[in-house]
């Protein structure tokens, strides 16, 4: 009796997947109609001159300003100078948080010896830092670097330091068994195993990376996007300012999109287990 | 049938030894190589040795805080023997299957493990197929079965072994796309490629369904007669013992409480008239009287 049941449910969600084959389903385009009214709202609003161009101009204004930006070499270069520091701070902050809770993770003196310190240093806010850091590094590219390297730092940290004291102790206990020395422990069963939590952490500090990055960029900076809005401010060019703060959000939609196929990739063995 | 006497009873709380001799009668009937009977044992006399055994194990004792779960423990398994090990929940099986693993450094007494020619110590040529398979779910089935394993070709080895386990056709899977079956015949292919002297299954059949149990009885005897591994089977279905082992002990008190050998050739029939006697001695031995009688 059960036959036709269950027939019957797997022809529906055949139908279900191939309706999702178009474009857009009638959800997606019920969820895009109220962003397109407030973009439609917003431009009629500014051609009526409801909403003075000095406060904000409008989506048109936006668009061409972008496009003239683009043209004149002016963004590109913008977002050079930005994604090099962002890399060069998420570089060294991943480094230094991945190594220091394999340090932690791995060993008790590790832990005892580099916990605590941590531990104190995340108490302390990262933009408080910043009259810190201008004290020490001037205000070239080194605080700025330094700033994101140290929000990169610590859920990079926290997470890995996490997933490695997290791993099945069951797991452990086959390691022991089957007999493998430290180091295949470490890179079979350890590192693996911790490897989920550290794409969350991952996740995490490029968030951070990209907050600490616009708000170094906002300190006395000579080039980048924090340059080209804060100059813009002067000008009342809100277009430009809008664009600026545009192009931020692409960037980190970007590089959160990038650590999710990371992920599923990473994770593939996972994946399975759940589509199943 | 075989025998007579197919099932030898001995007791270490009976006061007199229900039987002194130590040679077997001489129509011994399902295995071939002469067999040393183990006596009627007082515990504290020490027993004739098997030829070589593949774990000695003499005063084993395991407190955990003030609580001994293990309290002169005796055993030893003589190679290619099939020795199960029943126990009420608590009574300390999976300790003694613990520290015969090497998991356990908190035990005292004297352990023995991998045989005469083998490593003294704990973790000779030991195998452990755990309760819960206990495969690592970021390695393929395959990886899994090869993880550790010093052969020339660790891939070929694997592979065979889960043909063996009629596993062959997922070598590519996920683990936890396996059914609770599949993945108990991975983990068995994992623990037999090491080809061990002595394997120790730790209720890895408890968690299956009847019917997959039944198969995987029957692939862990079929398994055993072809590599001849000392085997250590911890369990609390009386059956599931009665139906595989050699030689069942019953673990109470902290110690080896009864001892059982039974001679019944395999497959064997659980509706037996030796193995309704011996079932409901078992049954008693663990503290559960059946209905009607007492």
């Amino acid at each position: 009796m059960s036959a036709p049941a269950v027939d019957a449910g797997i022809r529906q969600r055949a139908v279900r997947t191939r309706s999702r084959v178009p474009l857009l389903s009638a959800t997606a385009w019920q969820r895009l109609a109220s962003p397109l009214v407030i973009v439609v709202v917003w431009q009629v609003a500014s051609t009526a001159g409801l909403l003075e161009e000095r406060l904000l101009a409008s989506p048109a204004k936006i668009l061409t300003t972008a496009a003239g930006l683009v043209q004149e070499g002016v963004l590109p270069e913008a977002i050079a100078v930005s994604l090099q520091r962002a890399a060069i701070g998420f570089t060294l902050g991943a480094v230094a948080g991945v190594g220091l809770a394999l340090v932690a993770g791995l060993s008790r003196v590790g832990e005892n010896a580099v916990d605590p310190p941590l531990q104190m240093l995340r108490a302390l806010p990262l933009f408080g830092l910043i009259p810190l850091f201008i004290l020490w590094f001037g205000i070239g590219e080194t605080p700025k670097v330094a700033l994101v390297a140290l929000g990169v730092l610590f859920p990079l940290y926290l997470n890995t330091f996490s997933g490695i004291r997290g791993v099945d102790g069951k797991l452990a206990e086959v390691a022991r068994v089957l007999r493998l020395s430290r180091t295949e422990t470490i890179a079979h069963i350890v590192l693996p195993g911790a490897l989920a939590q550290t794409l969350v952490g991952l996740r995490q500090s490029l968030g951070v990376a990209w907050l600490a990055l616009i708000v170094a960029e906002q300190i006395n900076a000579d080039a980048g996007l924090g340059y080209m809005i804060n100059n813009a401010r002067e000008f009342l060019r809100t277009d430009v300012v809008v664009v600026g703060l545009i192009v931020y959000a692409v960037l980190g939609l970007l590089t959160d999109a990038l650590v999710r196929l990371l992920e599923r990739r990473a994770l593939s063995w996972r994946q399975n287990f759940l589509s199943r | 049938m075989a025998a007579e006497f197919p099932v030898t009873l001995t007791s270490s709380r009976t006061e007199t030894p229900s039987r002194t001799d130590s040679r077997p009668p001489a129509r011994t009937p399902s295995r071939t190589e002469p067999q040393t009977f183990v006596k009627a044992s007082s515990r504290t006399e020490s027993r004739p040795a098997t030829a070589a055994p593949v774990a000695a194990v003499r005063g084993l004792t395991r407190d955990f805080g003030r609580r001994r779960v293990l309290d002169g423990v005796d055993l030893e398994i003589g190679r290619g023997e099939f020795v199960a090990l029943l126990g009420r929940s608590g009574s300390g099986k999976s300790t003694l299957l613990r520290v015969l693993a090497g998991l356990d450094p908190g035990a005292e007494g004297e352990v023995e493990v991998g045989g005469v020619g083998g490593v003294g110590g704990v973790g000779g040529t030991v195998a452990v197929a755990f309760q819960e398979p206990r495969l690592v779910p970021w390695k393929r089935v395959l990886a899994n079965v090869a993880l550790g394993l010093r052969a020339p070709d660790p891939d070929a080895a694997a592979r065979a072994a889960l043909e063996e386990v009629g596993l062959g056709g997922l070598s590519d899977a996920w683990p936890l796309t396996l059914s609770g079956g599949e993945a108990q015949r991975a983990s068995l292919a994992r623990a037999l490629v090491r080809e061990p002297g002595l394997l120790l299954l730790d209720e890895p059949f408890s968690a299956l369904d009847a019917l997959t149990r039944i198969t995987i009885h029957r692939l862990v005897l079929d398994l055993w007669e072809r590599h001849r591994p000392g085997i250590l089977l911890v369990t609390h279905d009386v059956d599931e013992a009665m139906l595989l082992a050699d030689r069942v002990l019953v673990l109470d008190g902290g110690t080896v409480a009864h001892e059982s050998r039974i001679e019944l050739p395999r497959p064997r029939h659980r509706d037996h008239p030796d193995l309704i006697a011996l079932r409901s001695t078992l049954l008693d031995r663990l503290g559960v009287t059946p209905e009607g009688t007492a």
